[in-house]
This record gives structure tokens, C-alpha cells and sequence, in this order.
């Protein structure tokens, strides 16, 4: 019997790639809805970056155990206060800012508890959504927003610009902001025009140090 | 033995390992030349890397999985997860299974003649802690030739022995299986505890412990003190789901026989409990949960308790259960975290309550599966 090894970048979804590049080697990352664990998995084994991913998911805390990622069955949604203030480098939530109960909670406690925070989300103000409302009056179902309005987990969608809004009311410092298409590709119109033409939004946030 | 399973370890036998030598124990007392009780299941390997130790909870023994023989109705107390192919699997681990120190029908109790007096220990028999019991595996750990345990394993007071071995022995255990624990017992614990303790010791056949001279035992406060642990090791829903207000006999008697399922099944236990267990390793078990806190040691501070391990640890807990609910499961897991240890926890939601980690639940057996399988991976590169 051998251990599976560790994805590799090519083998990440591209999303993951994307947040793993901003990831120093060396450093303690904590994942907010770590899914099957391949992110870390594959910090561990190519930065040598230690962490804790947290999930609610039980087929997805077996796949992180099984790939040796240390896992915590807990829910987003009962808050982190028991993680202690800057105890890891980086707080990474990909893809569920928009499906807990207080995004601005979460990211003030993401803040508190890493000296770093990267967060990723469906944006909505995409032009492919405005037109499905706008146009068409109907809630937009699209690739990156697969699900119908009943059955969705999605219950804080925002824009880019919403999201800026949010860091500034709260004094969050935006240390980088990219953005890309469905297929995790930017160019020179998407950093133009970020709220109308990014699909994917992803940014490291860093918080007001109140010392 | 019903058909042959090819899940089952089959016939065991159990062994004993005579101690010599002295032992210290926390108390301040020793005790000397006593037995270990042990069973194992699966084979040790070339270079002794693949034992893993099971840790038992307050009524288990060293008969963890298998049949003592042909005509055996019941298997070990874990047999569901301990087997070829099975949670445990034994296809790949050779499974210590030994039989705690003060315990009855196995390792050296207060049921057993003191080597000097000849006489039964009875109240004798020095007050242990889980300190002691992981010092007395480690003689056994010893005297067996493993370098390290590949995983120490337990539910419950099991669960407590695991944290013990990953804090007095932390080069001798490579992974810590915490299933169903505490980091220590709550007042209310305390408090069912003293009751069933009480129950026991005021019995008039209890004689001060030295029941065994008098030919007797004490029935009915053993009894008790089962009936009364019973209802702590199912959920409200599971007795609901189980007994519901169900008659025996269709109608009510207005009287004090059994009248409800619910009673009926306690009595049950509890007569069955006196036949198999001794009363005065019942307070010494108890006594031993009552006891265990590592943090008391460090000023409080579960993290630093943890400090001088090096194992990895996985630790499990059931929604169901509220003896030691997942809040307790989850403070060994914080202190694990701010102590900067490799920890995962499983939430397992589950309906019967603290007797889950007996059972097998799908996603308790594919996490603790996937676990194992990591671990015995390790162990072949």
C-alpha cells in the first residue's frame, strides 16, 4: 500500500491554483470550507505549508482525511472564536462567502485570526447575470452560478463593487484584487472593467490593526 | 459461535503477561507482581510497526473482537469494528487489546488474591488513574517488543487513555484515536458517577468491599449503578424511538412491577452487569473518569498539557451524545489547534448517543477507514 500523492498546480482547480500562487511557502493556512482538502493537500506537499481545513461536509471530511489533510467537521456559520487572534498566516475561504449566514462577521473574523485573508466569489455584477435579470427578468443559472433560485446555497450574492463597499465601510486594506472568467482566464478588459466582465472575483484582504 | 464469518478474528485466546516488577502508582502507593490481561488479533509484522493498541471504556475488557470458543453467543465488545477487512482492520494491524489494571475477570483487580496476604484486594486495592493504566501498557508495550504504536485507539474512558499515552509516552505513539471523550468530566458527570458509586457502597451486601469473604454481591447497588449508567448512554431519541412509553403487559397495574418497556430493559442490563462485573472495579473505573484532567497539571491549559505530544491525532465525536457531547470533543480539538498539533475531528451524526462509537455508523467507519488506511501506508514506506 502507498500513500496517493499530492496534486500538483496543474491538477488544482483552476480557482485553487490561482489562491495557492498567493501563498508563501513555509507558512500556517487555515481553509474556511476546505472541501475535499486538495488545496492544502497541495500547499502541504509542494510550499511545505502547514494547516487546518474547516468543513461540514462528511463525504468531503472522509476525502481530507484520506488524502492526510488535518480536517475539522465544523459549520462556518457557529463563528471561529475559538481559533486565537493571528494564529495563522493566511485565512483562505474560496467560493462560500456567499453561502454563510454573515459574510461581513466572517470576514471581520478571518481577519482577526490570520495576518492575511483570501477570499474568493461568483460575481454577480457580471454582465451575463444583469442581463438574465435585466433583460429577461429571471434569476441568472450560468456556470459559475449553477443552481435555481429554490435550490440554491447561495444567500449573500454580491458584486465586485458591493464587496469593495463592505472593505471600505470596514476598513479592510484590499492588498490584491484579480479577476477572471468562468474559465479562471484575465485579460487587460476583465482588470478594466472587473464588475462588469469578471465572473470570479478573488482578493487578499488584510484587516485595520487595531494593535 | 453462529456460521463462520470471514469478517470475525475467530477463536481468541487470551494471555497474561506476569509483571515483576514495582510499579508507582499516582496515589502515591505501588503495586507489585500483578498480571496483564491481553488479547491480539491480526500479525505483527517483520519490523513490529503495525500494533496498534485498543484502549476499553469503563465495562470492557481485554475480549475486545473474536470468540473464546465454539459455543459462544456473544463476540468481543467491539467485534462490529475490529476484524479482517473491517474498521480495524486486521488484515494489516496486529490489535493489542489488554485488559485494564483493577479490572474484573482479567488483569490483576480487586477481585484478585494479594500475592502476600492471600486475601482478595477488595478495598485494598490502590485507587488508579489513567496515568497508571498507560503505565501498565507501556510494561506491555514492552515486554511485547514494539518499538511504537502504529495508533493507540478508544471510546470514552478508552478515548482519555489515548490522550494520556500521546502526553506520558509521545515517542511511543504515532497516531492518537480519541473517540467519544472529554478532555475531563463535567460536575453532572461527577455527579452520576457519585450516584452510582453510592448505589454500591450502601448496599448491606456491600461489607466495605470485602464482599468476596462474605460469599456475596452487591446485587442490587450494582444493578443500580448500571441502570442509572445505561440512561446516560443512550439519547433521549433513541429511548423514545426504542421503548417509547410502550406497556409490557398492553395496560397500566397502578402498581411498582414492571410496567414500561423502558423499565424492563434497565432491569434487564442491570441483572445482566452483576453476573460479568464486579462492583468494586466499578468505583475504581469511576474514580478513574472522575479523575482524569491533564490540564490540572499545566495551571488549567489543555494546550499546554498537549505540548509534549507528537502524534497525530483524529478525534471523533457523535451528535447523539450527550454524556460527552461533541462540545467536549471539540475543546480537546481547540487545544490540540493552539498547541499547533496535526489534529482532525469528525462530527458523526448519529441517533443512539454515547454507545455510537461501539457501532457502525457509514461515515464513522469510512472516516476512521480512511484514517487507518493512511496510517497503515505510512507504516509499509
Amino acid at each position: 500500500m502507498s500513500v496517493p500523492a499530492a496534486p500538483t498546480r496543474a491538477e488544482l482547480r483552476p480557482e485553487l491554483a490561482l489562491i495557492s500562487d498567493w501563498i508563501a511557502p513555509e507558512t500556517r493556512v487555515l481553509d474556511l470550507g476546505c472541501g475535499d482538502g486538495t488545496l492544502l493537500a497541495h500547499l502541504h506537499a509542494a510550499r511545505n505549508v502547514a494547516g487546518y481545513g474547516l468543513e461540514i461536509d462528511a463525504d468531503n471530511v472522509i476525502a481530507c482525511v484520506a488524502a492526510g489533510v488535518n480536517v475539522l467537521q465544523m459549520d462556518l456559520d457557529d463563528g471561529l472564536s475559538q481559533f486565537e487572534s493571528k494564529s495563522f498566516d493566511y485565512v483562505v475561504m474560496s467560493s462560500a462567502l456567499q453561502e454563510v449566514m454573515r459574510p461581513d462577521l466572517l470576514i471581520g473574523e478571518m481577519l482577526r485570526i490570520g495576518r492575511e485573508s483570501i477570499v474568493t466569489f461568483p460575481n454577480f455584477g457580471h454582465w451575463r447575470p444583469r442581463a438574465s435579470l435585466g433583460l429577461r427578468g429571471l434569476m441568472p443559472v450560468s456556470r459559475t452560478l449553477p443552481n435555481r433560485w429554490y435550490d440554491t446555497p447561495n444567500i449573500h450574492l454580491c458584486t465586485v463593487r458591493d464587496f469593495e463597499a463592505l472593505c471600505r465601510d470596514k476598513q479592510v486594506e484590499i492588498v490584491r484584487r484579480h479577476v477572471v472568467n468562468h474559465a479562471h482566464q484575465s485579460n487587460v478588459m476583465m482588470r478594466t472593467f472587473p464588475n462588469l466582465l469578471g465572473e470570479i472575483a478573488l482578493y487578499q484582504l488584510r484587516g485595520h490593526d487595531t494593535g | 459461535m453462529a456460521e463462520p464469518n470471514p469478517q470475525s478474528v475467530g477463536i481468541v485466546e487470551p494471555q497474561t503477561l506476569h509483571v515483576a516488577e514495582t510499579m508507582p502508582l499516582d496515589c502515591g502507593k505501588t503495586i507489585e507482581r500483578f498480571d496483564l490481561v491481553y488479547e491480539t488479533y491480526g500479525t505483527l509484522n517483520a519490523d513490529r510497526s503495525n500494533a496498534v493498541l485498543v484502549c476499553h471504556a469503563l465495562s470492557g475488557n481485554h475480549h475486545a473482537a473474536g470468540y473464546h470458543n465454539e459455543d459462544d453467543e456473544k463476540p468481543g465488545w467491539w467485534d462490529k469494528c475490529i476484524g479482517p477487512g473491517k474498521m480495524i482492520d486486521t488484515d494489516h494491524f496486529f490489535v493489542v487489546s489488554p485488559a485494564n489494571l483493577g479490572g474484573y475477570n482479567g488483569s490483576t483487580g480487586p477481585g484478585s488474591l494479594h500475592p502476600e496476604t492471600g486475601r482478595h484486594y477488595g478495598p485494598d486495592f490502590p485507587v488508579l488513574t489513567c496515568s497508571d493504566w498507560v503505565r501498565s501498557q507501556n510494561i506491555l508495550r514492552e515486554a511485547l517488543g514494539i518499538e511504537q504504536w502504529a495508533a493507540v485507539i478508544g471510546g470514552s474512558l478508552g478515548g482519555m487513555q489515548v490522550m494520556q499515552w500521546s502526553i506520558d509516552y509521545p515517542d511511543r505513539i504515532a497516531h492518537a484515536i480519541v473517540i467519544a471523550a472529554a478532555p475531563k468530566l463535567s460536575a453532572q458527570n461527577i455527579a452520576f458517577n457519585e450516584i452510582a458509586r453510592q448505589a454500591i457502597i450502601t448496599d448491606p451486601e456491600f461489607h466495605d468491599g470485602r464482599y468476596y469473604e462474605h460469599g456475596v454481591v452487591p446485587r442490587r447497588g450494582l444493578m443500580l449503578a448500571r441502570m442509572l449508567g445505561h440512561i446516560t448512554y443512550l439519547s433521549d431519541d433513541a429511548m423514545r424511538a426504542k421503548f417509547g412509553r410502550d406497556l409490557r403487559e398492553g395496560r397500566i397495574n397502578y402498581g411498582f412491577d414492571v410496567e414500561f418497556q423502558v423499565e424492563s430493559y434497565l432491569r434487564y442490563q442491570g441483572a445482566s452487569f452483576v453476573d460479568r462485573f464486579d462492583a468494586n472495579t466499578y468505583l475504581l473505573m469511576t474514580k478513574a473518569l472522575d479523575y482524569f484532567d491533564p490540564a490540572h497539571e499545566t495551571g488549567g491549559s489543555l494546550a499546554r498539557a498537549f505540548a509534549p505530544a507528537t502524534a497525530r491525532f483524529m478525534v471523533v465525536s457523535f451528535t447523539s451524545d450527550w454524556r460527552f457531547a461533541p462540545e467536549r470533543s471539540r475543546e480537546i480539538v481547540d487545544a490540540l489547534v493552539d498547541a499547533g498539533k496535526q489534529v482532525s475531528y469528525a462530527e458523526v451524526t448519529s441517533d443512539l448517543g454515547h454507545d455510537d462509537f461501539l457501532l457502525t455508523m457509514p461515515h464513522y467507519v469510512h472516516t476512521l477507514r480512511a484514517y487507518l488506511h493512511r496510517v497503515a501506508c505510512e507504516r509499509d514506506t
